[in-house]
């Protein structure tokens, strides 16, 4: 018993968690429990990832379930927001702050002394590396610049979850890797960090656990290897319409990336099943080139679980990077 | 990081009623709301506005001759004409439009610019929030309407010609009437503000609540005494420093005495600013769609 009041003040717990917006589905029947470390979040467009993340936050309300972060209510916002930091998606800022007065005009919301929010202003800022232009206006910043003041504003009053939407957006390589590091350094410090992506690829580098959601349904959960034999379970299916689909079955058989392969009633395609659709298209454009075939078209089939293999697979996906 | 649980030391402690802390808070929402919404170029309109019943009076007063001369003869009339541009222009209109303009934008404002959720994401109950919010449109338009106020006072004095005016001030009833005529505008900005802070947060569009309000408080005269009670201007008249006539039509009541309007007007401010922080609870996060 003891210990299992423990647990709960230490994850964050969603129990059985619905949300409609109307007659929308915004996530549905949603249970998750999040241990310390960096979890990441990752789905395509409108699945559900702000949504989970607003719920976390209490700024909307369940439609069915309860939520607890490190046991404290989402309903609570003042003993909730001293534990926990939220850099939302939106790249939208109060009128006519410099990134300093931003960053300190909330702590002192929060009810820091003017020198203890001096203090931590200049240790988030230093953080995100925006000390030079801290004095400068934020409208007049680039989109990299207020995204990393958003960050530094999100963890300055030092909160023990960081709930993080989409925080690579629009960052360069080098303010990515850095971002990423410091991440990795709050996990080290303790922290509960939830991060939302479109691509997994991104966040998996980092992660300790990967929850995939598509449509509003939680799809897998897990260590990022767990997540990946998951989905190897569920191979993809491709459809590939050419001019000699015998032959370039017999062909992808040679190699063992596909596990099931099927000709189309036409006889003008071939349907295949594969577990690792980055090794197979790379097959296939290594086909086309040494027979000279015609392919016209190559179409993932299976489209709910497709976009999140999309994911799993990185850049294939088609320029979400 | 050690420097992590040294901050979590430091950190102010969200105790069941930590007043010093919720003070703390209010001084730092008004500091951002003041400070960007009634110092910059935006406002500019607002001050202009605010000047109208100023002018007019300077205008009475300076520039026509025969309206000074006729303050200065006749005095009586003219306090009681005063005390009718007061309650038509100042108050009826100036504070009226000035005060919906302020605190139905302290909200609304924000969610039009996606930025009220910063607030939401403070450690911060929302009750002080509203609170917070509803302190800085009173600060920026009790010294506005107040200004207008003294300002045409002023100019009204002025004209009256000196020794007269100074006597009339410092050793008859002058003082008193301007102290109270400050003293209705604060009361007005007082409650004025609470009906447009909810009307704000109640309403998507909140013009037509505003209008009807408007249409409320100037047909009150004609109203049945019980529901002339139920107002913010019946019992800012019944301040009113010189007996104003409210035309053949209107309805007699008796006056309620000041210390039962001024007490009605700061409970019925509590009771709607309640209402408002109940209300926000529910406002979700500006959405993206
Ligand atoms: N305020 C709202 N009103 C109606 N529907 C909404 C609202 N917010 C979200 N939705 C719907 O809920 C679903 C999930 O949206 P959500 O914003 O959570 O997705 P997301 O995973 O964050 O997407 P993105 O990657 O585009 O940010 C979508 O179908 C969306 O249209
Ligand atoms: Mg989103």
């Amino acid at each position: 018993m003891h210990s299992n009041i423990e647990h709960r003040t230490s994850q964050i717990i969603f129990g059985d968690v619905s949300k409609f917006y109307g007659e929308i589905l915004g996530v549905n029947r949603v249970s998750l429990a999040i241990a310390p470390g960096i979890t990441s979040l990752v789905g395509p467009n409108g699945s559900g990832k702000t949504t989970l993340m607003n719920l976390m936050t209490g700024l909307i309300q369940p439609t069915r379930g309860r939520i607890s972060i490190l046991g404290i209510s989402p309903d609570n916002p003042q003993e909730l927001f001293s534990k926990v930091g939220y850099c939302g998606q939106f790249d939208s800022f109060p009128k006519g702050m410099t990134g300093y007065e931003f960053v300190k005009s909330f702590l002192r919301v929060h009810g820091y002394s003017n020198k203890v929010a001096d203090e931590k202003t200049w240790r988030a800022i230093e953080r995100v590396d925006l000390i030079e232009a801290a004095h400068r206006k934020v409208a007049g910043y680039s989109k990299g610049m207020r995204q990393r003041i958003r960050l530094a504003q999100s963890i300055a009053h030092d909160p023990v979850v960081m709930i993080l939407d989409e925080p690579l957006n629009g960052l360069d390589p080098m303010a990515r890797a850095e971002t990423i590091r410091l991440f990795r350094q709050l996990a080290k410090e303790g922290l509960h960090l939830i991060v939302s992506s479109h691509i997994l690829h991104e966040v998996n580098v980092m992660s300790d656990r990967v929850v995939l959601i598509n449509n509003g349904y939680i799809l897998a959960e897990g260590g990022v290897t767990g997540v990946r034999e998951e989905m190897e379970e569920h191979p993809m299916q491709i459809m590939i319409r050419c001019d000699l689909p015998q032959d370039l079955a017999a062909r992808i058989f040679a190699s063992d990336s596909v596990v099931e392969a099927q000709l189309h009633r036409d006889k003008q395609g071939l349907f295949i099943r594969t577990r690792n659709a980055e090794a197979f298209y790379l097959l296939l454009n290594r086909i086309v080139v040494e027979s000279g075939m015609n392919i016209e078209a190559v179409a993932p089939v299976d489209d709910d679980l497709n976009a999140v293999y999309q994911y799993l697979i990185g850049s294939n996906g088609g320029g979400q990077a | 990081m050690s420097s992590m649980i040294e901050a979590s030391t430091v950190k102010p402690a969200a105790t069941q009623l930590d007043w010093s802390l919720w003070l703390r808070q209010i001084r730092a929402i008004l500091r951002i709301e003041v400070k960007k919404n009634f110092w910059g170029k935006r406002a500019l309109l607002l001050y202009l506005f605010a000047a109208i019943p100023v002018v007019l009076m300077f205008l009475l007063a300076i520039v026509d001759p025969n309206g000074s001369a006729d303050i200065r003869n006749k005095w009586p009339n003219a306090q009681e004409a005063f005390g009718n541009i007061y309650e038509g222009l100042i108050l009826r209109t100036m504070v009226f439009f000035g005060c919906a303009w302020i605190f139905m934008n302290l909200f609304r404002g924000e969610v039009v610019d996606k930025s009220l959720h910063y607030y939401f994401l403070c450690s911060l109950r929302r009750e002080v929030l509203v609170a917070g919010k509803y302190f800085s449109g009173l600060l920026a338009s009790v010294v506005l309407f107040t200004l207008t106020t003294a300002g045409s006072l002023f100019f009204l004095y002025y004209a009256r010609g000196y020794p007269a005016n100074v006597d009339y001030l410092f050793d008859g009833p002058g003082m008193g009437q301007v102290l109270t005529y400050l003293g209705i505008t604060i009361l007005a900005c007082l409650g004025y503000g609470a009906v447009f802070l909810v009307i704000g947060l109640f309403f998507r569009n909140p013009i037509i609540p505003a209008l009807l309000v408007y249409g409320w408080e100037w047909l009150n005269f004609l109203l049945p005494p019980v529901l002339k009670k139920i107002s913010i201007i019946h019992y800012l008249h019944t301040l009113s420093p010189i007996p104003l006539n409210e035309g053949p039509l209107a309805t007699v009541v008796e006056a309620t005495s000041p210390w039962i309007s001024v007490p009605s007007l700061i409970v019925f401010t509590a009771l709607v600013l309640f209402l408002a922080s109940i209300r926000i609870r529910g406002v979700s996060h500006p959405s993206n769609h």
